[in-house]
């Protein structure tokens, strides 16, 4: 009997077209955020009013995922930026191969921002690396303050919560202060903004950590040309 | 539930190892899997049993290693296991820790066989 050491990735292949795909952003300076959540929580709802909000000749676009239905890319579509359905057919996450493939077709050197929005799945999307500069979660006040503490992975990855629906907050049982706490215990100074998509609420603040990623990629990616 | 696609990823992962070993088969594969690797133990033994199943790897066995996250006290250099989520040094008492493992989802080791040897005649006779 002999014993070989693997010592690799599970998801080795995932990874490996994930690196390329970072790798082309990085080329192109394209930040790239996969945006995440339970399935209703708002993440179209949280692009309709970025593209809302984003000047019309913005280096916008999105690629969004479902397992039926083309929805959210109709939705998403208003806003005349590009934007592409990723109908997953029954698979509950989006892999590396996915985005490459829907990414085939368009210029990246046209791009500056592109958001993934994944499918609806606080679970299993927080273990495939799309290529990403960082992952987003959002959170909804009507699903609990525990989930942080219920679906950890999610939350220790992501480099932003945005907490949606605060609009509901005199109407749910939800306690604010505990779900910020919740979501610091998984993943200690995580960065949490607190929007209404629906009245608008908040949603400056969004904006402004948006600006700020941009820039700090931009100078990042100039960094590295030079 | 991506466990399905995990387990699929294990299985080749062996297949391509075992074109190495040529006269062989594989025993035993481990995996490493984290405790925020979001990865439910029971469903990805299942999922791998149930691709296995009347396939010439139908005997290979799935080892499961547990990782549980582990900070870094950035202070004292103190390493500990996070119990309940508290990241706080056990020794300094620090807040300023820096999670150093716990995300695995990592292949380990493959045991192999050759074919037609001792053990193969063990098995069978059991």
């Amino acid at each position: 009997m002999d014993r070989v050491p693997l010592e690799r990735k599970v998801l080795s292949e995932n990874d490996r077209i994930a690196a390329e795909l970072r790798a082309r952003f990085q080329e192109h300076g394209v930040l790239c955020l996969n945006l995440i959540s339970s399935p209703g929580s708002g993440k179209t709802s949280l692009l309709e009013r970025t593209l809302e909000i984003l000047p019309r000749h913005d280096r916008v676009a999105v690629l969004t995922g479902d397992i039926q239905t083309e929805n959210d890319a109709n939705r998403l579509k208003r806003f005349h930026f590009p934007v592409k359905q990723i109908t997953t057919g029954g698979t509950c996450h989006l892999d590396a191969r996915m985005i490459e493939r829907h990414l085939a077709d368009w210029p990246l050197e046209d791009l500056d921002l592109l958001f993934i929005e994944n499918v609806g799945n606080l679970v299993c999307p927080s273990s495939y690396d799309l290529g990403e500069a960082a992952k987003v979660v959002v959170l909804s006040v009507t699903e609990g303050e525990d989930k942080p503490l219920k679906y950890p992975s999610i939350f220790f990855k992501s480099d932003l919560m945005v907490l949606n629906k605060i609009d509901l907050l005199p109407y749910v049982p939800f306690d604010i202060t505990a779900a910020a706490e919740n979501a610091r215990k998984v993943h200690p100074g995580m960065e949490i903004v607190k929007v209404s998509c629906l009245t608008g609420n908040g949603l400056h603040e969004w904006m402004v950590w948006l600006g700020e990623r941009r820039r700090a990629h931009k100078s990042l990616v100039q960094q590295t040309v030079s | 539930m991506h466990e399905m696609g995990i387990a699929n990823s294990v299985l080749e992962a062996v297949r391509t190892e075992m074109r190495r070993y040529p006269g062989s088969y594989p025993c035993k594969v481990a995996v490493r899997i984290g405790e925020m690797a979001a990865i439910d133990q029971d469903a990805l033994r299942f999922c791998f049993e149930a691709i296995i199943q009347e396939t010439d790897l139908a005997s290979l066995e799935l080892a499961i290693e547990f990782c549980p996250r582990r900070h870094r006290c950035q202070g004292c250099g103190r390493e500990f296991v996070v119990h309940d989520y508290d990241s706080r040094c056990p020794r300094c008492a620090s807040l300023e820790t820096t999670c150093i493992s716990g995300d695995e989802l990592e292949l380990a080791y493959l045991e192999v066989e050759e074919y037609g040897s001792s053990t193969v005649g063990a098995k069978s006779t059991q």
